[in-house]
């Protein structure tokens, strides 16, 4: 098989993952954008914003500010602390790439990281190849900004049954990457249980419950893994897998 | 007045940043080991940080939420992929949702 076809096979296995991520994407795209009329944005703004930043969570904390006419440092330190979990996903990345890989192919694979994307790119085997990446990125990004912009149109069309059942997928999506692993691995199912229960021991503490849950994120995965790292280091070839 | 352009922009910046530093920056293998093995985990750990309790609070029963998580998980255990499992978790949901609510 010529380098070409088989770029094409993995962009078309990429596509194929990135379908399901997108279809997810559109539901959630389209409860933001309704966030998104309260900050005043169109249609044709929704679209930019969404697939310029492609964050959830970043984009809903930065509608709210917006709404709630914060200052540009105050958005700027939102965005920071809503999406600081990217970076600690782009140094993981950064690991996994063939040694001389184009800079192009990083800054590509780097804009599209989210929390969906990150997780099907991380989960394949090997030196982690763009064009897999792409194929994601091609059928899933476009339609979060199309559901942005639909869900700022449209508002609330949908019936809240069908809102409610949709906003479980992607939550779908993490335990279909985060399951697999910890069947095979005792140390990964322990350190899943442990996150569980203390993301949500943070979530019912009172004096701990004003975090928002991108911060709440940050710090317990900081310690978590830290934690994990200090007491199962990892062996030289888990590493690289 | 703010001006919203200026809003998406500093959001689109700031994300851009956030992402592109590390990934064009860090050319080498990090060598060291406990760096190594905290990279390792990050991904597991951030993302069942953001499934629980985030999915039980996601939806408008939270029982039907914990019951997405449970089928999740046994789905994603006997071998279900990405679609498989998160079509088995919103269809958890929707059905549950009819007798609950």
């Amino acid at each position: 098989m010529s380098e070409k076809e088989r770029r094409t096979e993995i962009f078309v296995k990429g596509l194929k993952d990135g379908l399901p991520i997108g279809l997810g994407y559109f539901s959630v795209a389209f409860s933001l954008g309704i966030v998104a009329i309260d900050a005043g944005l169109d249609a044709v703004q929704g679209f930019f914003a969404s697939i310029t930043v492609i964050a959830s969570a970043g984009e809903y904390a930065g509608f709210l500010s917006i709404a709630a006419s914060a200052s540009y440092i105050e958005l700027a330190l939102i965005m920071f602390v809503t999406n600081a979990r990217y970076m600690l996903m782009a140094c993981a990345m950064s690991q996994r790439f063939e040694p001389g890989l184009k800079m192009h192919h990083r800054f590509l694979m780097g804009f599209t990281i989210t929390d969906e994307i990150f997780a099907v790119t991380i989960a394949q085997p090997g030196y982690l190849n763009p064009w897999y990446t792409y194929g994601v990125s091609v059928a899933s990004v476009p339609l979060w900004a199309i559901g942005t912009s639909i869900g700022i149109i449209m508002g609330d069309i949908l019936p809240v049954s069908v809102v409610s059942a949709l906003s479980v997928a992607l939550y779908g999506m993490f335990i279909a990457v985060i399951v697999p692993p910890s069947r095979k691995s005792r140390i990964i199912a322990g350190i899943v249980i442990i996150c569980f229960i203390s993301s949500y021991v943070f979530s019912v503490i009172p004096s701990l419950e004003g975090i928002t849950a991108g911060t709440r994120t940050i710090i317990l995965t900081v310690l978590i893994s830290a934690l994990a790292a200090v007491l199962f280091p990892v062996k030289e070839e888990s590493a690289d897998a | 007045m703010h001006n919203t352009y200026i809003y998406i922009l500093i959001m689109a910046a700031v994300t851009l940043l956030i992402r592109e530093l590390p990934i064009t920056l860090i050319q080498k293998q990090i060598e060291n080991r406990f760096i190594r093995s905290f990279l390792y985990y990050v991904p597991y750990v951030t993302l069942s940080v953001m499934t629980f309790p985030a999915i039980i609070e996601a939806t408008q029963s939270p029982l039907a939420g914990a019951a997405a998580l449970l089928i999740g998980i046994l789905a994603a255990w006997f071998g279900g992929n990405l679609f498989q499992v998160a079509v088995a978790c919103c269809v958890t949901v929707f059905v549950l949702e009819i007798f609950i609510i």
